[in-house]
C-alpha cells in the first residue's frame, strides 16, 4: 500500500475497532486506537506474511505481547483476509475463538498472549532459531509501556543483545498511560531510550501515528548490525476520537450508542479530510 | 546412613538420573541437530558441560533468568526446535510457572521442561531449593505430561520418548545415584506404570527416587515378615495410568503411595481422587512430605525423618496390614 492508502486504511481500521468493541461490548479501546497505525503498517507494508499460507516457515513473525489490544489485531487480520469479517461477529460469545486476548485458534495469530511480559522472550527464541537455521525472516513484537515494568522483559532484553539478534524488532506503543494512571505515576520509566541503549539495543523514536515515519523506520532495520532494534513509537491513547484521546477511562471503556455514533462521525470527517 | 548400607545387598548402583539424562541427550544430539538445550547458568549442576562442549551450537545459555528460559524455549519450539529447557526443578516450576502455563502448555509449544536436582536433592540447601510443589502445580495445568523416572533405565527411555513427543512434558530428575530397580523388566512407556516387584499382600505405588526405598522395604518385609509387597514405579504422574490403578485395587488389598513431594496435590492425591471416585474400598495411605516447615538435613535424612525409608515404609505397611 502507498502512504496515502495506509493513512486511509488506518482510519478504516479505527472504525472497525470501534464497531467491534461496540458490538461485543468489551475491549481495550484506548490502547487499540493507539497501536493501530503500527499494526496497520506492519501488516500492509512491512511483514512478509501471506494470509493464504500462514504456516510458511519463511514468514516474518509478529507476536503481540500487549495481548489485551487484540481488537486492533483482529480487525487488521480480517482486513488482510486471514479470516472473514463475519467471523468477528462471534466476538466474546460462548465458544468463540475471538476472545479478549490473542489465541492461535485464530488464523494469523502466532502465539497465545495476554499475560504481560511474555511476548518478547518468545520472540527471542524465534529469532535465535532463525539465526541457527540461517533463515532471513524477521521477528517483531509489540510491547505496551505498562508491561515494561515486568521483570521478564528485562531478562529478554539482555538475552537479545547478548545473542546479537539483529533480526529482532521490539516496538513500544508508548501512549504513556496504563489502567491506573500515567506511567509516571504508576511506575516511572525515567527513560526507555537510555535504558534500552544501555541494554545493548539500537533505539529509534518515531511518531507512532505518522504513517510515513512508521513505514520508513519499520522497514529500515536492523538499525545497527548485530544489535536488536527497539522502536519507541510515541502514541496517544484513544487516538482519532476527540473525547477518548488521553482519557483514562477509555483504557477499556465501551462506548454508548451516542458515543459510538459520535466517534464514527469524527473518523468519517478525518477520512474526508484526507 | 542405613539406606546406603542396605542397598548394596540387593541392587546394583547406577548413576544419578540427571547424569543419564545428559548422556542420553548427547547420544540423541549426535543424530539430531534440532535438539537444543536452554540452560540458566545450570550446566554444571545439570551435568551438561560435556553436551555444551560437543554441541556448542545447540546450547542457549540465558543466565539466571528462568522466566526468560522458558519463554525462549517456547519460541525455539515454536520455530521447530526440540527444545529442552533445563533448570533446577525448584526454580523452573515456580519462578517460570506462568511461562509454563501460557507459553508452553496453553500455546502448545512442545518444550521439554527438565527439572534437575528435583525434590529434596539439594537437601541441606533448604526450602528455597526444594521442589515439593511441582507435581501439584503442574497437575493443575492443562496439556502437560509429568514424568519422574525412578532409575537410569526409566530415565534413558523417558528422554528418548520425550525427544519424539509432540506435546509439552516435564521431566524430573534427582542428583543422587540410583540403583537399577528391576533389570528383568525392560518395559517402559510414558503413561504406563511399571511393576518392579511382585507381591499380593499390599501394593506400593511410588514415583521417582522413592521407588528405591519402597523396593528395599518390599525385599526386607519378605525376608522378615513374609509379606509380599507389589511395587509399582508410577513414573508418569500425569496422565495417570488409571488402567493399572483399576487392576491394582481389584484384590482389595491396602495401597500405599510414596513420593518425594508435599502430601498436597501429588501422586497420592491423584491416585486417591481417581480411586475414590471409582468406588475403591481399599485401605489407602499417602506417604509424602507433610504440610509443615520441612526438617533440615540431607535428602536421605529428610526421607528418613518422614518415614520414606526401608524402616519407615516397612513399619507403615505392617501397621496397615494389622488392621
Amino acid at each position: 500500500m502507498t502512504i496515502s492508502e495506509l493513512e486511509r486504511k488506518s482510519i478504516e481500521l479505527r472504525k472497525k475497532i470501534l464497531s467491534y468493541i461496540y458490538n461485543v461490548k468489551a475491549g481495550h479501546t484506548g490502547g487499540s486506537l493507539s497501536c493501530i497505525d503500527i499494526i496497520n503498517v506492519l501488516y500492509n507494508r512491512v511483514l512478509n506474511i501471506d494470509a493464504n499460507n500462514f504456516s510458511d516457515s519463511k514468514r516474518d513473525r509478529y507476536i503481540q505481547s500487549k495481548g489485551h489490544c487484540v481488537e486492533a489485531l483482529f480487525v487488521t487480520l480480517a482486513d488482510c483476509g486471514f479470516f472473514s469479517e463475519e467471523d468477528l461477529q462471534t466476538g466474546c460469545q460462548y465458544k468463540s475463538h475471538y476472545i479478549g486476548h490473542p489465541t492461535k485458534k485464530v488464523n494469523g495469530i502466532e502465539q497465545n498472549t495476554g499475560a504481560l511480559g511474555h511476548g518478547l522472550s518468545i520472540c527471542v527464541g524465534e529469532a535465535l532459531a532463525a539465526k541457527m537455521d540461517n533463515k532471513k525472516h524477521k521477528v517483531f513484537t509489540l510491547l505496551g509501556d505498562g508491561e515494561m515494568a515486568e521483570g521478564s522483559n528485562w531478562e529478554a532484553f539482555q538475552s537479545a543483545a547478548h545473542y546479537k539478534l539483529d533480526n529482532l524488532f521490539a516496538i513500544l506503543d508508548y501512549n504513556k498511560q496504563q489502567i491506573s494512571g500515567s506511567n509516571k505515576e504508576v511506575m516511572n520509566p525515567i527513560s526507555f531510550k537510555e535504558k534500552l541503549q544501555v541494554f545493548g539495543w539500537a533505539v529509534k523514536e518515531v511518531d507512532g501515528h505518522n504513517i510515513k515515519e512508521l513505514v520508513q523506520t519499520l522497514n529500515d532495520g536492523p538499525f545497527e548490525k548485530e544489535k536488536p532494534s527497539f522502536i519507541i513509537a510515541h502514541t496517544i491513547k484513544g487516538r482519532g476520537v476527540s473525547f477518548m484521546e488521553g482519557v483514562l477511562k477509555w483504557h477499556h471503556g465501551v462506548p454508548t450508542e451516542e458515543q459510538y455514533l459520535q466517534a464514527q462521525k469524527e473518523l468519517e470527517t478525518l477520512e474526508q479530510a484526507l | 546412613m542405613q539406606l546406603d548400607v542396605i542397598k548394596d545387598n540387593y541392587l546394583t548402583m547406577g548413576k544419578a538420573n540427571q547424569v543419564v539424562f545428559s548422556e542420553t541427550l548427547q547420544e540423541l544430539a549426535k543424530e539430531d541437530k534440532e535438539i537444543v538445550i536452554i540452560t540458566s547458568d545450570s550446566r554444571g549442576s545439570g551435568k551438561l558441560v560435556p553436551f555444551a562442549e560437543k554441541f556448542p551450537k545447540q546450547v542457549i545459555e540465558v543466565g539466571i533468568a528462568e522466566q526468560n528460559l522458558v519463554g525462549i524455549a517456547s519460541g525455539l519450539a515454536s520455530a521447530g526446535k526440540k527444545s529442552f529447557a533445563i533448570s533446577p526443578a525448584c526454580f523452573l516450576t515456580a519462578r517460570s510457572l506462568e511461562q509454563i502455563k501460557n507459553d508452553v502448555a496453553y500455546s502448545n509449544n512442545t518444550v521439554k521442561l527438565v527439572g534437575i536436582s528435583a525434590g529434596l536433592s539439594y537437601g541441606i540447601l533448604g526450602t528455597t531449593h526444594h521442589s515439593l510443589h511441582d507435581f501439584a502445580v503442574l497437575r493443575a495445568i492443562n496439556n502437560i505430561i509429568i514424568v519422574a523416572p525412578a532409575d537410569n533405565f526409566e530415565t534413558e527411555q523417558a528422554v528418548h520418548e520425550a525427544a519424539k513427543l509432540n506435546q509439552p512434558i516435564y521431566l524430573r530428575f534427582g542428583k543422587k545415584a540410583m540403583p537399577f530397580l528391576d533389570e528383568s523388566n525392560q518395559d517402559f512407556k510414558i503413561g504406563k506404570g511399571r511393576i518392579v516387584n511382585h507381591g499380593d499382600d499390599i501394593t506400593i505405588i511410588a514415583t521417582g527416587e522413592t521407588v528405591y526405598p519402597a523396593i528395599l522395604a518390599a525385599k526386607s518385609l519378605k525376608e522378615t515378615n513374609n509379606i509380599n509387597a507389589k511395587v509399582v514405579s508410577m513414573h508418569t504422574i500425569k496422565p495417570l495410568d488409571v488402567k493399572l490403578l483399576d487392576d491394582l485395587v481389584k484384590d482389595r488389598k491396602p495401597i500405599i503411595t510414596i513420593e518425594e513431594h508435599m502430601v498436597n496435590g501429588g501422586l497420592g492425591e491423584a491416585c486417591a481422587s481417581y480411586l475414590f471416585q471409582k468406588g475403591a474400598i481399599n485401605r489407602f495411605h499417602i506417604m509424602a512430605i507433610p504440610d509443615e516447615y520441612t526438617v533440615t538435613g540431607s535428602q536421605l535424612e529428610i526421607f528418613n525423618h518422614y518415614g520414606i525409608s526401608q524402616e519407615g515404609i516397612s513399619k507403615k505397611i505392617i501397621e496397615l496390614l494389622k488392621v
